[in-house]
């Protein structure tokens, strides 16, 4: 399937999770969160959540500011 | 409690159940590096720094989150660049999720080029923060009326700007942060616009709980230096402000006993 990841496409294998495509991605779990279709998935939930061909995901985490 | 030697301020700063001996808060944007920003942290004696969320550059970790870490000082993720209050309440809740902190520093720009906070977008985020649970700071012009209805959203601490974010002007309408201070029940941190030392002073000899300044040291030419006098000038305007200042008089007043 494919999906948006931070504004880039990316092919990733059907029914991947969450927890899956940071996995994929070798983006580290700490300090990062995760919405998907702009909703916030919960930690706990990256294991059990899939995502859907065509989503957007976007994976922030903390940078220099304010 | 601190400051039992009359050198010392008195008291903690309280923000919902967060409690600082540090009346300085810094923003870590505008640091030419990591390490110029650690000297400067260091020196400023901070005990809550800013942080901004962003799309992470994939492969590689955080490391202004390491450093904070390693030095031991509390992290207060901040909603910069959003315009709006859905756009806030998203990034506090990815700050939320990313930093496991309940802390968020609430900010909603009108537009680039003044970057000044939109009061009805700042309000509608604020009352939908507080309501999922957050202690939130929010960045506010400085007008009395704002600062209350902050207040009533439930805001931990109201945060009025000096000037106009990154200029250096310092406290434009000295009398509208009094006027806060005055009302406030909660605490108030002088945020943006101070330019240098003597402005985080008069924030504090005015009555402000605390200064939250970010280029003011990281865009000096010594921020290291800088930041201990940020440092030194929080502490000098905090003992004022508790001291109790002479009130102004026209005419001159003979400290000598007349003969």
């Amino acid at each position: 399937m494919n999906i948006q990841v931070n504004g880039e496409a990316r092919e990733l294998p059907d029914g991947s999770t969450v927890a899956g495509v940071l996995a994929a991605l070798d983006v580290p779990e700490q300090g990062v969160a995760v919405a998907v279709d702009g909703v916030v998935v919960r930690r706990a939930e990256w294991p059990r959540t899939a995502v859907g061909d065509g989503a957007h995901v976007e994976i922030l985490t903390a940078v220099q500011g304010g | 409690m601190t400051g039992d030697a009359a050198g010392e301020p008195t008291g903690m700063l309280a923000i919902g159940d967060h409690k600082f001996t540090s009346r300085l808060v810094i923003g870590t944007g505008g640091a030419a590096n990591l390490d110029v920003l650690e000297r400067a942290l260091t020196a400023s004696g901070t005990e809550l720094t800013t942080v901004a969320m962003r799309r992470a550059d994939l492969g590689s970790g955080s490391g202004v989150l390491d450093l904070l870490r390693r030095l031991g000082i509390a992290v207060l993720p901040n909603t910069a660049g959003c315009r709006t209050a859905a756009e806030a309440v998203l990034t506090a809740q990815l700050a939320r999720e990313a930093l496991g902190t309940d802390l968020i520093k609430l900010e909603v720009h009108a537009d680039d080029r003044t970057l000044l906070p939109d009061p009805i977008e700042t309000v509608d985020a604020a009352q939908q923060l507080t309501d999922e649970g957050f202690t939130v700071l929010a960045y506010t012009n400085d007008d009395p009326v704002t600062a209350l209805r902050l207040e009533e959203a439930g805001c931990a601490a109201v945060m009025p700007l000096g000037s106009p974010i990154g200029t250096g002007l310092g406290i434009r309408n000295p009398h509208n942060i009094e006027l806060i201070v005055a009302r406030a029940g909660v605490p108030v941190v002088l945020d943006a616009g101070i330019g240098t030392a003597s402005d985080a002073t008069l924030a504090m000899e005015l009555g402000c709980d605390a200064v939250l300044l970010s280029t003011a040291v990281t865009r000096a030419q010594d921020p290291e230096r800088m930041a201990a006098a940020m440092r030194a000038g929080v502490t000098a305007g905090r003992l004022a402000r508790e001291a109790g200042r002479i009130p102004q008089r026209f005419w001159a007043q003979a400290s000598s006993p007349p003969r």
